[in-house]
């Protein structure tokens, strides 16, 4: 049965925005996400019950929208969050994929994690104690990540008679503090998410404030993660080569499937395959099959070429005249994810799009310590620690600096043993 | 310097899983797509078709059947899997009822969780070392801290306390012998989207999914169809004793086995009048529907653990 028609009521589409919430359970940062998902109608009626349910269970008088991110029962049992959640809502403009991250230092692994697929970060203090160790650490965190926009989101000013020197000096230390780790795109939003203050509704209570309330923030923040004019850069994951096909017409089909990772490619453009350095021009792009002519960022195209060229997975295709660097050493910013440390003597792998290469340390610069955000002298890596290191590698891979560019500078290590994710690495 | 474009929230979320699809044909050997004949496993073809065409697709179809699934759904199911041309395989809870692996606390026991000890024998009998799957993440909070490529060791165990970190959209799909990958490419997706994107791209969905009367029950307030035929033109789900049945139109917003699936009253008959009902809805997908998820704020947590997708 067929029974599709267009929609009625067709509606402005702004895309997805991915953002992160970085706070302690303190700050109200569930509470915040939990009134984001209430005010914008995410959440539905079962849900609204359960709650109420265990807000009674748990002796707190009014519902506690805290409990909507609650997670997994060894978090429900401890009353933190452990491990990174992704809450959806929407608009009707825009999607909202929330990644929320636990606050705590021992799990600056999930903030990185979190933060690695995120445009925006929502930094949340609490108006009573202004800034705190963990502001400094969130922000740092967020930059080095490559966060383009950061919004401080100055929480409980319900706590604090709602007052606007409490916000202004907050701001004052946050900006001087920003200045000196090279923060530059951050706004400032007073707000209380317990009473609903400045999320999606104004309330009463915040008059002297006349910017935007985090909800308009999130309208219109832009949703791609550059706004600069990206090189193109086509890592190859598979190849589509249908002989067997009864369509005779398909026998030279050599389809080379990938993402879009960053600029744009339409046919006729020139372009290089790394490693053998051939060079070809673009036939066709296609999604399953079909033209399109020309692709964008992010987008998952075929890509069809002039010449007959040998490619496979773990090759790039790039413009002719843009080509990345091939390196067999790199310097990366390094985090380290496992609980069992780093160890010099061993070889892992490192997942470069997609591309993997042998690697091996052969020196740690320095470590940065959180807190107090000093570089101090380090000679291992455990889990938590962000070092700034070197590996070779056994085989070239074709790298951007991270700064420039996130697809094409940012790495995984792989620990063959057990083939667990180890480290989370970013191009100097 | 031009402003970057972004792509609307359909086209991301397409791209994100056609990618996600590559991936799992690039890293995996033998992978399976599970294919239900539900709505979002007909998503998953479509993804399918955009991802691999014109090739043929990298995995076989794989279902397992409780033996208690809608006649429409494995009708479609079937007919669905040979127009794409693409090998099917169904593997069947009762024949692991008849091997003993599977025994019923009670006749009437829903067949859904045993699902698991079923797909483990088939991953086992085909060697699959990568499961794709249609979960979402806005399903079940258990489903929340989901990797998109999650680990299950030699026993199909989900340990949420030793998941892999997972970093921009560099997927880790590496496993030894023996161990398995679940890879779900729609995991960022709601159920919003999934009808969205049916409506876009004009698919064809069972009939169940519409509008429509059928005999049913009212037990503990929730909606039970009951006389449903199977496949074999047994009827199932029969009303207990003292129970009025009464003929209501509804529909399913999810497809399952049917001892554990409800419908909800509806005169939403086409995909569009089903999209402005689900955004005007009240009652979330699983919270009215599913007769499984209730028993427990932790039970999908303990099925995963347990194997299940």
């Amino acid at each position: 049965m067929s029974a599709n028609q267009p929609s009625e009521h067709p509606v402005e589409d702004h895309g997805l925005l991915r953002f992160l919430t970085c706070g302690s359970v303190d700050d109200g940062k569930s509470t915040l996400i939990g009134r984001l998902l209430y005010d914008t109608k995410a959440i539905l009626a079962d849900t609204l019950s359960a709650i109420e349910r265990t807000s009674q269970k748990r002796g707190v008088g009014a519902v506690d929208l805290s409990l909507l991110t609650d997670g997994l029962q060894a978090e429900r049992e401890q009353g933190i969050t452990i491990d990174v959640a992704y809450r959806y809502f929407s608009t009707g403009t825009r999607k909202y994929i929330i990644a929320d991250a636990p606050g705590h230092e021992q799990y600056t692994r999930n903030m990185v994690t979190a933060a690695s697929t995120a445009n925006l970060a929502i930094i949340l203090i609490d108006a009573r104690k202004g800034m705190l160790t963990q502001t400094r650490r969130h922000s740092k965190l967020a930059a080095l990540v490559g966060i383009p926009h950061l919004v401080v989101a100055i929480n409980k000013m319900d706590l604090v008679d709602y007052s606007q020197e409490v916000f202004a000096k907050i701001k004052a230390d946050y900006l001087a503090f920003a200045a000196k780790v090279g923060i530059d795109d951050v706004r400032f939003i007073p707000l209380s998410a317990l009473n609903g203050d400045m999320i999606v509704e104004r309330g009463a209570a915040l008059a002297w404030y006349d910017g935007p309330t985090l909800l308009d923030i999130l309208e219109t923040a832009p949703a791609a993660h550059t706004e600069r004019a990206e090189k193109f850069r086509f890592p190859v994951q598979t190849v589509c080569r249908p002989q067997d096909s009864a369509n005779p017409e398909l026998h030279d089909y050599r389809g080379f499937m990938g993402r879009v990772e960053s600029g744009a490619i339409k046919v006729g453009d020139a372009v290089t395959v790394l490693p053998s350095g051939r060079q070809s021009t673009v036939k066709a792009v296609q999604i399953g099959g079909v033209d399109i002519g020309e692709a964008g960022t992010e987008q998952s195209v075929t890509l069809l070429l002039a010449d007959e060229i040998d490619i496979s997975r773990g090759d790039m295709i790039v413009k002719t005249l843009e080509a990345p660097a091939a390196v067999k050493e790199i310097r990366a910013t390094v985090c380290w994810l496992a609980e069992t440390p780093l160890d010099r003597a061993r070889t892992y792998l490192i997942r470069h799009t997609t591309r993997d290469a042998k690697a091996k340390l052969t020196g740690i610069d320095h470590r940065l310590d959180v807190n107090t955000l000093e570089n101090l002298p380090a000679d291992k890596l455990a889990m938590n620690d962000i070092a700034e290191v070197s590996f070779k590698l056994a085989q070239p891979l074709f790298v951007d600096p991270y700064s420039e560019n996130r697809a094409t500078g940012a790495f995984i290590v792989i620990d063959e043993s057990n083939n667990n994710t180890v480290g989370a690495g970013m191009i100097l | 310097m031009t402003q970057r474009s972004t792509l609307p929230h359909l086209d991301w979320l397409e791209a994100e899983a056609i990618h996600i699809m590559r991936e799992v044909a690039g890293q995996c050997a033998n992978p399976a797509l599970l294919f239900s004949g539900g709505k979002d496993s007909i998503c998953m073809l479509r993804l399918a078709e955009k991802a691999f065409r014109p090739g043929r697709f990298p995995f076989p179809l794989l279902h397992i059947d409780t033996g208690h699934n809608y006649r429409e759904v494995v009708d479609f199911r079937d007919r669905r899997a040979a127009e794409l041309g693409e090998r099917l395989i169904v593997r069947s809870v009762e024949d692991s009822m008849r091997r003993g692996t599977v025994v019923l606390k009670h006749e009437s026991e829903s067949r859904n969780k045993h699902q698991s000890v079923t797909l483990l024998e088939a991953i086992e009998e085909f060697g699959f070392d990568c499961c794709i799957g249609g979960a979402r993440r806005d399903e079940e909070k258990a489903r929340a801290k989901e990797r998109i490529m999650s680990f299950r060791d030699e026993f199909g165990q989900w340990d949420p306390k030793n998941q892999r970190p997972e970093l921009w959209n560099l997927y880790n799909a590496r496993s030894h012998k023996g161990e398995n990958i679940r890879a779900f490419p729609i995991s960022n997706w709601t159920e919003m989207d999934v009808w969205q994107y049916i409506e876009r791209e004009n698919l064809e969905l069972p009939s169940i999914y519409f509008a429509h009367h059928r005999p049913v029950v009212i037990r503990g307030g929730a909606i039970v169809p009951v006389n449903v035929p199977l496949v074999s033109g047994e009827l199932t789900n029969l009303p207990k004793a003292g129970e009025e049945i009464v003929s209501r139109q509804v529909r399913f917003r999810t497809v399952g086995d049917i001892s554990c699936t409800a419908p909800v009253e509806s005169e939403a008959d086409t995909v569009a009048k089903i999209v402005l009902e689900t955004a005007s809805t009240t009652i979330t997908e699983r919270g009215a529907t599913r007769l499984d998820d209730q028993t427990s704020d932790a039970s999908m947590e303990q099925r995963k653990k347990e194997g299940y997708f």
